[in-house]
């Protein structure tokens, strides 16, 4: 099975680490700006988002290049772009439904995520919470199911 | 034009004069950032170079520096922090404030290190910052606002991921402790800086930034990082207590070893303490745990009300704010305590010196030194609804917060009374009895902003054993420790990084950080050189304000009224034992003067 970021959103504290640790290694700045994954902040709700490339079993950005610099590599299933080939001209930006890949203007090439190429991510590596793991398994889509059949559970024995 | 050529630093301040409506970009004094670092240390000393010691700090003379660190904006540790530094309107020395969020860090990437505020706006004003450029903007519309309604309405007009300070009414009325507040709910607390801000009729700073902290030496600084976050994962107080419990984890400690202040100091212990406690905070009102930007601990705490008597929602009650607002009024309500610290949030006041000026106000009238009449309302400790009315009259300055807006020293004076004011050099004491605790009490009575825990966070060896356990009732090594606490916390507060990272990392790490990130050398020595620069520094100018060293006191309850309760019972504060060797730790005469060698040395004179 492919290994993907997960991400559970209970465990986060808004500090945005992911998105220094993700800045800082790949353009040696901290600079949340370019980073490839995103944590929002919803300071009224109290509520943190975190998102990034889930990469895609049939990628939108992959179809929409006309200069095929997207591939989805096997078996890693990673989605990554190729900059000899990328041109800059943003079509993967438009057809992507998540806003997870972006053109930076400074290379004249988009970027995305693509789960450090092999290596822990970094964002997983300094995550101060354990929100972020790389895992094959969804565990905390596990965590949810549990929670749920743990209420069922309760509510029958009120029964 | 000067360069800079370091990294860490951005290298560039921004100078507004409110006065001629300009903003301007100046280069960074890059020997004065070596010197100095940043935050409190470089904010301060530009501040003293700028402004004459005399200022009136109403005055459009007066300046308001927003100062970060070469640090802020990256990881490592806790790296989201900001510093205020101007001249204090309760204190009357040199005031400098502490705050984390994502505000500091915005700044950075829009490009400056230290915004420098300067002369006096006509009209009520903002300051917007995108990417190297700014300007001023009317804040007719603003003024009279909530800090958080302003900085919605701020983000619906400028930019919707802007970050903002901003002050609340109680800084626009010049309330004596009025805060700056940023992303909403945090706070650069003490010593009345908003009430500076609100005099140079400025509302808000707003900021946008997509730039970067460029570093030095990436591979180093990521070396740094790790180590440091594995001191702080393995520490008990910020691996474990603070991300567990926030800061309200101490009501319970400080409660048991019998140091709580309750009812403006009479006692030491607090009946209610289980009820206000980070434990009970943790099992009704609290919504989350939250982090400044860049920080491992996060000891945030996102609470909300939904009761009958009290709604609303924000962060808070911190540890300072349960004894403020809880034990010194003797308020064991812990929602009515919520509620009030939502009120200094919106507001833009200071939970501490708030709570403790309403706890003297009750101690006036209890003593019969205040009437009814006089205050609008029948008021004793415990009165948890009369605690919540009076902090909003403070805020509003409406009939009697016109006078609990001075300060609990001007509050007590003015009754005939200051002895029944808890602070010294009128900044009111937070959340720890210095006659129990008597490196603490040492600390409150040298440290440069008057009563406070973070100059010289004693609490640390005296009563969590970090670095090392020292014995809290003994006097013997007290001098040297606070020397050494209040000058590495000086260079913390001017590195960005968060004061609660030193119970874990010290001045080795500090050194690391600073050299990986900057490109300039920094060893264990000159870390805590700075701070002890830093020190003296603000010392002279205190001075040279006319704050002499006769104000290194305690108030007469703390030196000669024997706690009345509790394990301590009996004790008082013995600075007479500890303030001559203080004096000789620092180098300075023993009339508590800098001499010229120490300042020569330390490159101030």
């Amino acid at each position: 099975m492919q290994k993907l970021i997960r991400i559970e959103p209970s465990k986060c504290i808004g500090c945005k680490t992911c998105e220094m640790a993700c800045s800082f290694k790949h353009t040696g700045e901290f600079m949340p700006s370019r980073s490839r994954i995103f944590n929002e902040v919803f300071l009224d709700e109290a509520k943190f988002i975190t998102v990034t490339c889930m990469q895609c079993d049939d990628p939108w950005c992959v179809k929409a290049c006309p200069k095929s610099a997207i591939s989805k590599e096997m078996p890693s299933g990673v989605v990554i772009v190729d900059r000899d080939r990328c041109v800059g001209c943003r079509t993967c930006v438009s057809a992507c439904p998540f806003g997870m890949i972006k053109y930076v203007p400074t290379l004249g090439k988009v970027d995305k995520c693509d789960l450090c190429g092999g290596d822990t991510p970094e964002c997983v590596s300094f995550c101060p919470t354990g929100c972020l793991t790389l895992e094959e398994e969804d565990t905390p889509l596990r965590q949810k199911v549990l929670r749920f059949v743990n209420a069922m559970k309760d509510g029958q024995m009120e029964a | 034009m000067s360069r800079f050529d370091l990294k860490g630093w951005s290298g560039k301040l921004l100078r507004v004069d409110l006065t001629a409506g300009t903003c301007t970009d100046e280069v960074l004094n890059e020997q004065w950032a070596k010197e100095y670092l940043g935050g409190r240390g470089l904010g301060t000393k530009y501040f003293t170079e700028e402004v004459a010691a005399d200022v009136d700090p109403f005055s459009a003379e007066n300046k308001l520096i927003l100062a970060t660190g070469p640090l802020t904006g990256t990881y490592g540790a806790a790296n989201g922090r900001y510093m205020v530094i101007t001249k204090s309107p309760l204190t009357g020395t040199i005031a400098s404030s502490n705050s984390g969020g994502y505000f500091p860090c915005e700044l950075r990437y829009a490009g400056y290190d230290m915004v420098i505020f300067e002369g006096k706006a006509e009209h009520p004003s903002y300051l917007q910052i995108h990417n190297n450029k700014a300007q001023l903007m009317g804040a007719v519309h603003l003024w009279g606002k909530s800090t958080q309604d302003t900085e919605d309405l701020i983000l619906a007009e400028f930019h919707g991921d802007a970050k903002v300070a901003a002050i609340g009414p109680a800084g626009e009325n010049q309330v004596s402790f009025a805060a700056i507040i940023n992303d909403k709910h945090r706070a650069a607390g003490r010593t009345g800086i908003g009430a500076v801000m609100g005099s140079k009729n400025l509302k808000a700073i707003a900021v946008r930034g997509t730039g970067g902290v460029k570093i030095a030496d990436p591979a180093a600084y990521r070396e740094a990082a790790i180590e440091a976050y594995g001191m702080l994962k393995q520490n008990p107080v910020s691996g474990q207590g603070l991300p567990a419990l926030g800061t309200p984890v101490l009501v319970n400690v400080i409660n048991q070893l019998g140091a709580l202040p309750t009812n403006n100091f009479q006692k030491d212990t607090f009946d209610g303490a289980e009820a206000i406690s980070g434990e009970t905070l943790a099992s009704t009102y609290l919504k989350r745990n939250k982090g400044c930007m860049g920080c491992i601990i996060g000891c945030g705490r996102v609470t909300g009300l939904a009761g009958a008597r009290f709604s609303g929602d924000g962060e808070g009650p911190e540890y300072e704010t349960l004894f403020a607002l809880g034990s010194a009024c003797g308020v064991d309500d812990l929602a009515a305590i919520t509620k009030a610290n939502y009120i200094c949030n919106e507001y833009g006041m200071d939970t501490i010196s708030v709570g403790a000026t309403v706890a003297c106000a009750m101690e006036l009238a209890e003593k019969g030194l205040v009437s009814e009449q006089e205050i609008g309302m029948p008021l004793s400790f415990g009165d948890a609804d009369a605690l919540v009315k009076l902090v909003e009259m403070a805020g509003q300055r409406e009939g009697f917060g016109e006078k609990l807006a001075m300060g609990s020293y001007r509050l007590a004076d003015s009754f005939g009374a200051p002895e029944l004011s808890m602070s010294v050099k009128k900044l009111e004491f937070p959340a720890y009895d210095g006659r129990g605790i008597q490196g603490i009490g040492l600390n409150y009575a040298t440290s440069n902003r008057g009563a406070c825990h973070v100059r010289g966070y004693m609490i640390s060896p005296e009563v969590l054993g970090l670095p090392e356990k020292l014995d809290p009732q003994a006097t013997a090594d007290k001098a040297v420790w606070t020397k050494i606490f209040q000058d590495f916390t000086a260079t913390v507060d001017s590195s960005g990084v968060c004061l609660f990272t030193t119970f874990a990392i010290g001045a080795p790490q500090f050194a690391n950080f600073c050299t990986a990130a900057t490109g300039a050398e920094f060893t264990e020595e000159t870390i805590m050189e700075i701070g002890e620069r830093v020190y003296n520094m603000e010392r002279v100018f205190n001075l040279k304000a006319g704050v002499d060293p006769s104000q290194d006191k305690l108030p007469k309850r703390i030196l000669e009224e024997p706690i009345s309760d509790g394990p301590l019972k009996g004790e008082v504060n013995k600075l007479d034992q500890m303030l001559p060797e203080y004096y000789q730790e620092r180098g300075w005469s023993a009339e508590g003067i800098p001499t010229d060698e120490r300042l020569q040395t330390l490159g101030l004179a």
